[in-house]
């Protein structure tokens, strides 16, 4: 026998009891991992934003247009390394319900300056040769099931075209591929110039800028002389780090960590008051053979250490459950709810567990390991 | 006196109970030879079990020396206290106090943790303690499995698995019937006979106390001269 094995030998004398309140801290796990894992997938954009990116828009709102000539003189800001422009489409596929986030672009400065959509060689020149060719992002290709060379129609829920059909016809160049598994690649993405031929009205217009700074450390500079240059005119300009914006455009939902934090937080208030007292009352009906321990010999630290090893012990199991099974859960979510983002059980959100394993059992078990530890043996063996 | 095992000079103890004091032992003297079997009787609150818990280092005096093998044990800390009792006592109570999830060769187990001993010289040792108190084949049986009298054996067995000098029971046959409690008091005869243990058994029966080489009576806390048949 060994400590670790007297520690579980401990821990499973009341079955029922252990099997509950393993069951608790189960539960308690598994809502965290799958909420962060839906959290990951929701901040994705926020997390992975380049640094080194600006997001410039109206400044009445992100979805009224600016006229084309802006890149050009943005372009010329000192410190910029390449800007690129993107218009919003509004596209869906055969029906309402088949939504696609989808947008007109500059094909070759977006393209470079988003390096982690990820496009093979031959499909991207075939993409930058090809006025009437669309990226198709691999969450979109693997729900519909469209493959290179597919001729797709798109409707657009905002846009006609000058014949007035609310209909684009538009041939998959290529398939674009994250670069890791957090980059979200729910969307579709075609020329500029076909799409502001095309349409009937919108003129020379765009929708937003995208802003490679050559250092992030002119970011701020960048911003105000951006803005500045455009203060006053019919169309102003609001610039802000692609954080910045994604983090805002998630915030029009709520604010989701908020909501997760709350319902996290009273899951583990929860588990800390039901496994404390199960720790407590546990502890407390073996007074007797503590006292007994110490009395062979049993120093009041191995005390101590045999009875947070019992916390530490009940926390790891419920928690590995918990944990264990929301990554499973983690990947069903990838492939069920793609179009919310990339959601992933992160390594941060492992360690975070982890973490949180090691509090839940420390915690638990502190107050009756340190109250076994100063038992005093001649009271507790007197009082039979 | 020079080959006692354990000599307490001038010993005395109070416990503070509220504002009140109470005073358990005052100059008390006493020193147990080596290989020695003291019974130790005497009514209800006359400090039997105190005197035993200063012997085996589970409570301090509040006056005096206690030394053991000619070194002063009063005066150490907790943690050495507790690497005392594991090498130099072996404890057995009158409710026998086994771990319930525990089989018998474990709760025997349970002071060789506390030791450097390998798994394997380990399990030698638990077998030869079981075997001594006659419980080798009851190794893997829980103590809700064994009779009282088996339970005390192998309480027996796990006080001296680690070969300690002294044995202290506080009324080990308490529980027991007459025929199991004369069972349990030969085999402590035999542990002071052939291993040499040296036992100090509180017990409230004069027949257990025959079982020993001699008896003391405490009373108020002093030994005083007792006709047995008085
Ligand atoms: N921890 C303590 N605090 C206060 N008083 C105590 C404590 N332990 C023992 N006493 C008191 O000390 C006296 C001696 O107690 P002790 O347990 O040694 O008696 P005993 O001879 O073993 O009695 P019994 O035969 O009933 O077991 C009693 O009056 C008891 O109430
Ligand atoms: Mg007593």
């Amino acid at each position: 026998m060994t400590f670790l094995q007297l520690i579980r030998k401990n821990l499973f004398r009341k079955k029922l009891r252990t099997a509950l309140t393993i069951f608790a801290i189960f539960i308690a796990f598994l809502i965290f991992g799958v909420l962060a894992t839906f959290q990951n997938g929701m901040n994705a954009g926020v997390d992975l934003a380049g640094a080194d990116r600006l997001i410039v828009t109206n400044k009445i709102n992100f979805t009224q247009p600016m006229p084309i000539a802006y890149v050009s003189r943005v372009a010329a800001v000192p410190g910029i390394a390449r800007v690129a422009h993107a218009s919003w489409f509004g596209g869906y596929y055969q029906e309402p319900k088949n939504f696609l986030v989808s947008f007109a672009i500059d094909p070759a400065s977006y393209l470079d300056i988003y390096s982690e959509y990820v496009v093979a060689p031959a499909q991207r020149e075939a993409f930058l040769r090809d006025r009437g060719g669309v990226l198709v992002g691999k969450v979109v290709a693997d729900t519909y099931g469209f493959k290179v060379g597919d001729r797709i129609p798109l409707k657009s829920s905002i846009w006609r075209q000058k014949n007035g059909s609310d209909t684009w016809d538009f041939t998959v160049s290529g398939i674009v591929t994250p670069r890791e598994a957090r980059v979200d690649t729910n969307f579709v993405m075609f020329h500029y110039e076909y799409f502001k031929e095309t349409r009937d009205v919108g003129g020379d217009t765009i929708g937003w800028m995208i802003v490679k700074t050559a250092n992030t450390k002119d970011n701020e500079r960048i911003i105000k002389t951006i803005d500045t240059q455009f203060a006053n005119s019919p169309f102003e300009t609001e610039t802000k780090t692609e954080q910045a914006f994604n983090k805002a455009f998630i915030e029009q939902m709520g604010d989701l960590g908020f909501i997760i934090l709350a319902v996290v937080g009273s899951a583990f208030v929860t588990i800390l008051l039901i496994v404390g007292n199960t720790m407590m009352l546990t502890v407390r009906e073996r007074t007797n053979e503590i006292a007994v321990l110490k009395t062979i010999g049993f120093t009041g630290e191995r005390i101590f250490a045999l009875i947070i090893g019992e916390s530490l012990l009940l926390a790891v199991i419920g928690g590995l459950l918990g944990v264990g099974l929301a990554w499973l859960i983690s990947f069903g979510m990838a492939q069920a709810m793609s179009s919310f983002g990339p959601m992933t059980f992160s390594l941060n959100t492992a360690l975070t567990s982890f973490v949180l394993i090691a509090t839940l059992g420390v915690l638990t078990g502190f107050v009756p390991a340190y109250r076994a530890m100063k038992l005093d043996v001649v009271t507790a063996l007197g009082r039979k | 006196m020079s080959d006692a095992l354990i000599v307490l000079k001038n010993i005395g103890k109070r416990y503070t109970r509220g504002k009140q004091q109470v005073r358990i032992f005052d100059h008390l003297d006493m020193a147990i030879p080596r290989q020695d079997f003291v019974a130790m009787m005497g009514p209800s609150g006359s400090g039997k079990t105190t005197l035993l818990n200063l012997l085996g280092g589970i409570d301090k005096p509040s006056e005096g020396e206690i030394a053991f093998e000619g070194k002063r044990m009063d005066d150490l800390s907790e943690g050495k206290l507790a690497a005392f009792r594991a090498a130099n006592v072996g404890f057995v109570f009158q409710f026998y106090n086994l771990m319930p999830m525990l089989t018998a060769a474990q709760n025997v187990e349970l002071p060789l943790l506390l030791t450097k001993l390998g798994p394997k010289a380990r399990r030698e040792r638990v077998q030869t303690a079981l075997t001594i108190v006659n419980l080798a084949d009851r190794a893997r049986h829980k103590p809700s499995e064994l009779s009282g009298g088996q339970q005390q054996r192998v309480a027996i067995a796990r006080a001296i698995v680690s070969d300690p000098k002294l044995l202290l029971c506080d009324e080990p046959t308490g529980d027991l019937d007459r025929e199991t409690a004369d069972e349990i008091l030969g085999m402590l005869q035999t542990l002071n006979r052939d291993l040499g243990k040296t036992i100090v058994m509180v017990t409230h029966d004069p027949e257990a106390a025959r079982f020993a080489k001699r008896t003391l009576h405490l009373d108020k806390g002093h030994f005083v001269e007792k006709d047995l048949n008085a």
